[in-house]
């Protein structure tokens, strides 16, 4: 299988792809020139792969139509916020569970992982009325709250703790002889050793958050609260149709920094989800 | 407290303990509180007849679930989620597949495909619907081009199969990558010895792949469709973005069914009902999963 290929077998195997790259690239290519487009030109036949013109008016009435600057920043420091949050609880959590040995460790860890059999749409409903009594609805505390402490930060855990365990304990046993405290060890040894899965965790992390739908529907209801996935969707006319222009446009500024983050950091993204997002 | 007393009581083990507890107490404090409460609350209001707009809460026993047989919307949803995340992982284990094949080749540029094939697992999910469902339009993108090639496109989101069609796909282009990365990993595990003693043995390429490279990464393909099946029973955003489960209920899954009944016609009794039967059926998945993991971990040492 690793031997040179002839010449005609490359051009196969360039060509497939080429072809096979079409609905995973052309999407996205096609969002961000349609919203350059005028109205008129939006369902122009023959497509226009290349926009006639370019109008920057719909990104104007994106943040004239909804408040969404706030919406950006909303969706962006709820995702800051989550993913630091699960980066520090989970790394703890996921090296005690590695390294310390106490009783009931692994009771306690099996009661844990339970969250990973919990996807969070079983337990929408009682979080509503939990967050309700708490007289948390329609504020960011349950899209910060139970990412960080619930059932999606296990998965985090459980990452930091196989990572944790494959980290030679002797880094730490002279740190120990020293008279380091577990605590100490923790933050000057084995968190900066962590930095890959720590990096993996928070894209991830970042990506769950930056993500979220059903959550954002079921606990915002004023304009000024949602978040970017739940504010792309209503950018609508009188008659509930789509304004698709300014949809796409809003759509484009909400794919297009990830996508540059990605192109530039791409390694540490395929490598932090393969190894570790295993979410279908 | 004296200091003598302080260093007999902290004996190092009992400060390790202690140091253990304090790790873990928020992970598990997050955990009882929003996870294991609601669940058991989950169940609570399962045996329940409540509705938020009436304001009633009665206990009615197990007569949700006597509902829940008796539905019937609930075959066709059930139905649904099965087409659903059937037509999901297969179409999605063999793109996935062929990508990682074209992609173990000795090529130059393949990073960039690599990338790129990649990319849509990072745009944002909400934003590659909605342009998806911009394409899908009667007189949108992908109509368009197949009229360039003479053939006028249905209305994709608005006939049960095309609209079926249309959500699997969509959501197979965005994810795909994940598994292709996966399989791609495992295709390189594979020996080289093993080819290499094939091909001395005169065995074709497609002969090599059926013999050698199925049966080394079947294990990976396995445990990847159980993942991609649990993943496809939580796809929510793209349904209620394309379809809203419709036309009928030929895209409500599950999940959409779920969401429906309790937050917008408000029975959250039925609501919790639903839940139930959905933790039931991803419990049973992972734990398979988990099975699967453990032996074949043994059988690979």
């Amino acid at each position: 299988m690793k031997t040179e290929l002839s010449p005609r077998a490359k051009v196969l195997v360039y060509g497939t792809m080429c072809v096979l790259l079409i609905p995973f690239v052309f999407p996205t290519w096609w969002m961000v020139t349609s919203s350059f487009k005028p109205v008129s030109d939006i369902f122009a036949f023959p497509p226009q792969l290349i926009p006639r013109s370019f109008d920057f008016t719909t990104y104007g009435q994106v943040f004239t139509l909804q408040p969404f600057a706030k919406q950006y920043w909303n969706s962006a420091y709820i995702a800051a916020v989550v993913t630091a949050g699960t980066m520090g609880i989970s790394s703890m959590a996921g090296y005690a569970f590695a390294r310390i040995r106490f009783p009931f460790a692994n009771a306690i860890f099996m009661v844990v992982l339970l969250g990973l059999l919990i996807p969070s749409e079983v337990t929408i409903v009682p979080l509503f009325q939990l967050f309700l009594k708490l007289g948390m609805v329609n504020t960011h505390w349950p899209l910060i709250l139970v990412p960080i402490f619930g059932a999606p930060s296990v998965f985090a855990t459980f990452v930091m703790r196989q990572f944790f365990i494959s980290l030679p304990v002797e880094l730490e046993e002279a740190a120990r002889v020293d008279g380091l405290s577990r605590f100490k060890i923790f933050t000057r040894i084995a968190l900066p050793l962590a930095r890959p899965a720590l990096a993996s965790v928070a894209i991830f992390t970042f990506l769950h958050s930056w993500n979220l739908y059903l959550e954002p529907i079921v606990f915002l209801s004023s304009a000024d609260k949602f978040t970017l996935p739940q504010a792309l969707t209503q950018f609508t006319d009188a008659y509930g149709g789509p304004m698709w222009n300014i949809q796409l446009a809003a759509a484009t500024l909400t794919a297009l920094p990830v996508l540059i983050v990605f192109i530039i950091a791409q390694k540490h993204f395929v490598e932090g989800l393969a190894h570790t997002g295993l979410k279908g | 407290m004296s200091a003598g007393h302080k260093t007999q009581f902290w004996t190092i083990a009992r400060r390790d303990s202690a140091a253990g507890y304090l790790f873990i107490a928020p992970q598990l404090a997050g955990i009882v509180t929003f996870v294991l409460l609601p669940l058991c609350l989950v169940f609570w209001y399962s045996l329940h007849e409540w509705n938020v707009l009436a304001n009633t809460f009665n206990y009615t026993g197990a007569q949700n679930y006597r509902m829940l047989l008796e539905d019937p919307s609930l075959p066709a949803v059930l139905g649904s989620t099965a087409l659903f995340s059937l037509g999901l992982v297969v179409l999605n284990m063999s793109l996935a597949l062929l990508l990682a094949v074209l992609l173990n080749q000795k090529l130059r540029g393949i990073a960039v495909f690599r990338t790129l094939f990649f990319s849509p697992v990072v745009v944002s999910l909400v934003a590659w619907t909605i342009v998806w469902g911009f394409l899908l339009q009667k007189n949108g993108g992908i109509n368009g081009m197949l009229l360039f090639l003479g053939i006028e496109g249905p209305n994709w989101l608005r006939e049960p199969v095309t609209a079926m069609i249309s959500v699997i796909v969509v959501q197979v282009f965005k994810n795909v990558g994940l598994n292709m990365i996966l399989f791609l990993a495992a295709l390189q595990s594979v020996p080289n010895e093993l080819y290499e003693a094939a091909r001395i043995d005169g065995a074709p390429p497609f002969k090599q792949f059926r013999r050698i490279t199925l049966p080394m990464i079947s294990p990976t393909i396995l445990l990847t469709s159980i993942i991609t099946i649990v993943g496809s029973l939580q796809v929510f955003a793209q349904i209620a973005v394309l379809t809203q489960g419709g036309p009928g209920v030929s895209t409500t899954v599950l999940v959409y069914y779920l969401y429906q009944q309790a937050f917008q016609f408000h029975f959250f009794g039925y609501g919790s009902t639903l839940s139930i039967l959905l933790f039931v059926i991803v419990a049973c998945l992972t734990f398979a999963q988990w099975q699967l993991r453990k032996r074949i971990v043994f059988y690979e040492n």
